[in-house]
């Protein structure tokens, strides 16, 4: 296997424009002789699945859920970055981009981040064109906050629905080209592997999972925009049937997974309250633009928040990063929290838990404009918690939001097989090993809306792709071996539901292969995981039947792929002898407890290709050597 | 607390279907209804039997996935969806009956599950405005008043549960017709459209089976985001217009 990224050449801010112009291009008459799949319908696919049908490709679009709309996008709360400048306080592509690089701590491929910058003014037009309900301000013009990581007020919101205007937005689209008769769409159908002829991408297999039939469909490329593979610790933000199997079949087709250990845990979330917690639920990071994270200064203090004075409260981002305070990024709020409460000094019932407080925002601004910002967020707090965050500070705890890993992709967005394309949070490119807040929605959007339609066509022109039909041998053999895989899940009929490993997978990635990182305790992991595994196929039981709408059987297949991807993501953090964004090693630290990077050895992204055999886990590490040219390597400080 | 549930189990939409007997052991306060659910489910898989099966994905109240009527409240006695309704909301020893959505136009799946696809049918009439990717002018160059698009907000924040519809004695869609047309026709950039979208998406509706609306109102009461009835009284406005 080669890694060949295809970065064009020349000055950063030309390569995306002399690389358009220099691909091939697919003459408008023949685009609908191509076939196009696309394999979720979150933000990336179902921009992606409107733009190139708009063009005149003949897509065809798949989702788990029973309608398009219900992808996990949805729940993005808190905004979307465009280098729009619309505030006047020095925003620009080039800032962006550098403030995408450096919060990715020097992880990622400075030319992608620097197109994402470059095409997120366009994604701000795009949607408002599509009827996006942004929020304004009293002259009619689109409003700004300011996330976190940045000093610039850039991210656009929708209250604290942003994800889901957004997605709405896209699936409007989709669904305007579906009555043009230019998009067939399959719901409720999920992809269980990838068909290669000729060593090209020809193609996928799908359950339907109302009647439980195996289907194959052929195509002439196939993009997967399947997201992220956070569920791997069963508990996280993301949905429930997120789940990383489309994307990890593809990988054991020979799709190389990059940066596998690169998992964003999100510092605001509502803390687990009991065992039988089925997902954790995020606070926009858009909070901590007004709220303030503390946490008692004695240990142990379990008085309520309104009776300790402020001269006993250690408003820590606050003290230990005076520049960006409570807007610190992610994966440096995470750890400052977890140092907290392994000092003793976390809140509530369970003290893993850290304060975060509007009081002083409250009596500054006044509870309307709080709730004009936040009102629904505030509501669901509530719902949840059951206390009044008007009146009590949150309690909040980091969880597992986001994968900056995924998928390797050129600059193309072609994975290691010809013809396999990723886009969004499934593809590994943008955001190194940390992603800034509001840079998720427009990393899906650019891949979908601009980057694809722009790169797609180069690899539809310049081979030459014979018909293929669903009879041929590679879809057979696909299909027998996905219904063999689940009849013999079938059959285990063990002792232990699939959620009881599932949830034990989860305890041993968040102890292991979690905020902070051990050589030991990888290695243990590692060795866990793999044990489990051998006891998932031994005593698992799924029960039903495979011929009707039964999730049991839908988890089952998804969790068999998890226990592989945790040895993987724990394989690849034991690897990587450094601390970066969110991959933190305790080995390496600063005096101050500050991520360590060893740039001489690992300024690389690291691609994994299977070489094992069905269950028989075995990969070859490459190396993409990262260069940064334009954004000078340097210790990540927001002190 | 311990609960004694009844709940719809019904194999596919061929199938009669009919109401069983559970109980729930050990439920505590903090949990959300469907982790409740998700403990009867594995006592179900462990003594050899199938769990019940029901829609639901992203449980923060947005994907509008979850859809279950509870002691005949669709999502329950709270203004939520199913997925933040908690325990709390609950005594213990009470009964609850818990059905799928009930509608001619949304047949059931399995169980509590139905198919709403009839939703996507009546978007993929008229939902949307037609502009293609790239024909988009700078996002600033139209002002909007900040009340418009407040209003167009408020609207647009249905989730596509299909609460209300399954709220209505006539198994009306209006509301969730009603809030799309709002949404896209409060808007400078949908309001071009609006005439032809009104049309199609209720002729859509109506094709689907869907119910007339006689103005109850009870979906805007079981609505989860609180979708107005204002929005109905617009939908009625404009399709009136439509005609001139």
């Amino acid at each position: 296997m080669k890694l060949e990224s295809h970065i064009p050449t020349g000055a950063i801010e030309d390569k995306w424009d002399n690389h358009k112009f220099s691909v091939k291009l697919v003459n408008p008459s023949n685009k609908r002789k191509f076939k196009v799949i696309v394999v979720g319908t979150g933000l990336a696919g179902s921009s992606a699945a409107a733009t190139l049908s708009e063009l005149g490709y003949d897509v065809h679009a798949f989702c788990i859920h029973d309608s398009p709309r219900r992808a996990h996008s949805i729940a993005a709360q808190g905004g979307i970055n465009a280098a729009k400048n619309y505030q006047n306080d020095g925003d620009s592509v080039h800032r962006l981009f550098y403030d995408t690089v450096k919060g990715g701590d020097f992880r990622s491929r400075e030319a992608n981040v620097y197109r994402l910058a470059q095409v997120s003014v366009n994604i701000i037009d795009q949607a408002v064109a599509q009827g996006v309900p942004l929020a304004r301000e009293y002259g009619g013009l689109l409003a700004n906050r300011s996330f976190g990581g940045a000093q610039v007020s850039r991210t656009f919101y929708a209250r604290g629905q942003t994800g889901q205007q957004l997605l709405i937005g896209a699936y409007s689209s989709l669904m305007k080209q579906v009555d043009r008769g230019a998009v067939k769409l399959y719901p409720r159908r999920e992809m269980l592997d990838l068909v290669k002829i000729d060593d090209k991408a020809r193609g996928i297999t799908v359950r339907n999972l109302v009647t439980g039939e195996i289907e194959s469909h052929t195509a002439d490329a196939v993009l997967l925009c399947t997201g992220g593979y956070g569920n791997v610790f069963f508990l996280s933000t993301n949905a429930r049937n997120s789940n990383a199997t489309a994307a990890w079949r593809a990988h054991k087709k020979g799709a190389a997974f990059s940066n596998p250990c690169f998992t964003q845990i999100h510092p605001t979330c509502i803390p687990v309250s009991g065992s039988y917690q089925s997902k954790l639920t995020l606070m926009s990071e858009s909070l901590r633009n007004d709220g303030r994270v503390w946490v008692p200064k004695a240990q142990g203090d379990k008085r309520l928040a309104s009776e300790i004075p402020d001269a006993e409260r250690d408003y820590y981002l606050e003290r230990v990063y005076p520049s960006f305070g409570n807007l610190a990024p992610r994966d440096v709020a995470s750890r400052q929290a977890k140092y907290r409460t392994d000092e003793g000094k976390g809140v509530g019932k369970t003290g893993m838990a850290v304060f975060l407080d509007f009081r002083d925002a409250i009596s500054r601004l006044g509870q309307n404009v709080i709730s004009e910002r936040y009102g629904n967020l505030f509501e669901m707090y509530e719902k949840i918690t059951g206390e009044n965050p008007y009146q009590m500070p949150m309690r909040i705890y980091p969880a597992v939001h986001y994968t900056m890993g995924g998928l390797w992709v050129d600059y193309n967005l072609q994975s290691t097989i010809p013809g396999l394309h990723v886009l969004g949070e499934a593809n590994f490119s943008d955001h190194g090993a940390n992603r800034l807040g509001a840079s998720a929605l427009m990393q899906g959007l650019a891949d979908g809306y601009f980057v694809i339609p722009a790169t797609l066509g180069n690899y539809l022109a310049s081979n030459s792709l014979e018909k293929v039909t669903e009879d041929h041998d590679a879809f057979r053999e696909s299909k027998d071996r996905v219904s063999k895989q689940i009849d013999s899940l079938l059959n285990v009929n063990g002792d232990k539901t699939v959620d009881e490993f599932h949830r034990q997978l989860g305890n041993i990635m968040w102890e292991k292969v979690g905020m902070s990182r051990t050589k030991e305790g990888l290695t243990e992991g590692i060795s866990s995981i793999s044990k489990l595994r051998e006891e998932y196929h031994q005593n698992v039981r799924v029960p039903g039947d495979k011929n009707y709408k039964n999730e049991q059987v839908e988890k089952a297949l998804r969790v068999s792929d998890f226990l592989e991807l945790g040895q993987l993501m724990a394989q690849d953090a034991l690897d990587r002898e450094e601390s970066c964004g969110g991959h933190f090693r305790v080995e390496h630290q600063t005096e101050d407890g500050e991520a360590k990077r060893n740039d001489n050895d690992f300024s690389h992204a690291s691609a994994y290709e299977f070489t094992g055999e069905s269950k028989n886990m075995n990969w070859t590490l490459h190396k993409e050597k990262l260069e940064f040219e334009n954004v000078k390597l340097a210790t990540r400080s927001y002190k | 607390m311990k609960l004694n549930l009844n709940i719809w189990r019904q194999k596919s939409s061929k199938d009669k279907g009919h109401f069983e007997k559970y109980t729930a052991n050990d439920v505590t306060e903090e949990m959300s209804f469907l982790e409740m659910l998700d403990v009867v489910n594995e006592d179900l898989i462990l003594s050899g039997k199938e769990p019940v099966a029901f829609d639901h994905d992203c449980r923060e109240g947005i994907c509008g996935s979850c859809s279950m009527v509870i002691n005949g409240d669709p999502h329950g006695p709270e203004k939520s969806t199913t997925c933040q309704l908690h325990m709390r909301s609950f005594k213990d020893g009470e009964t609850l009956y818990i059905e799928p959505w009930r509608a001619k136009a949304f047949p059931v799946v399995r169980d509590l599950i139905v198919d709403r696809s009839a939703f996507d049918r009546i978007i993929t009439a008229g939902g949307y405005i037609s502009v293609s990717t790239g024909n988009a002018q700078d996002a600033n160059a139209t002002p909007i008043p900040k009340m418009d698009a407040d209003e167009a907000f408020m609207s647009a924040a249905c989730i596509g549960c299909g609460a209300c519809v399954a709220s209505c004695k006539n198994a009306s869609a209006s509301l969730f017709v009603a809030a799309k047309t709002s949404h896209l026709g409060i808007l400078p950039q949908g309001s071009v459209e609006q005439k032809g979208r009104v049309k199609k998406m209720v002729a859509q509706m109506d094709a689907e089976g869907f119910g007339a609306c006689t103005n109850t109102g009870s979906c805007s009461a079981a609505c989860p985001k609180g979708i107005s009835l204002d929005n109905i009284a617009r939908l009625n406005r404009d399709l009136l217009k439509s005609n001139f």
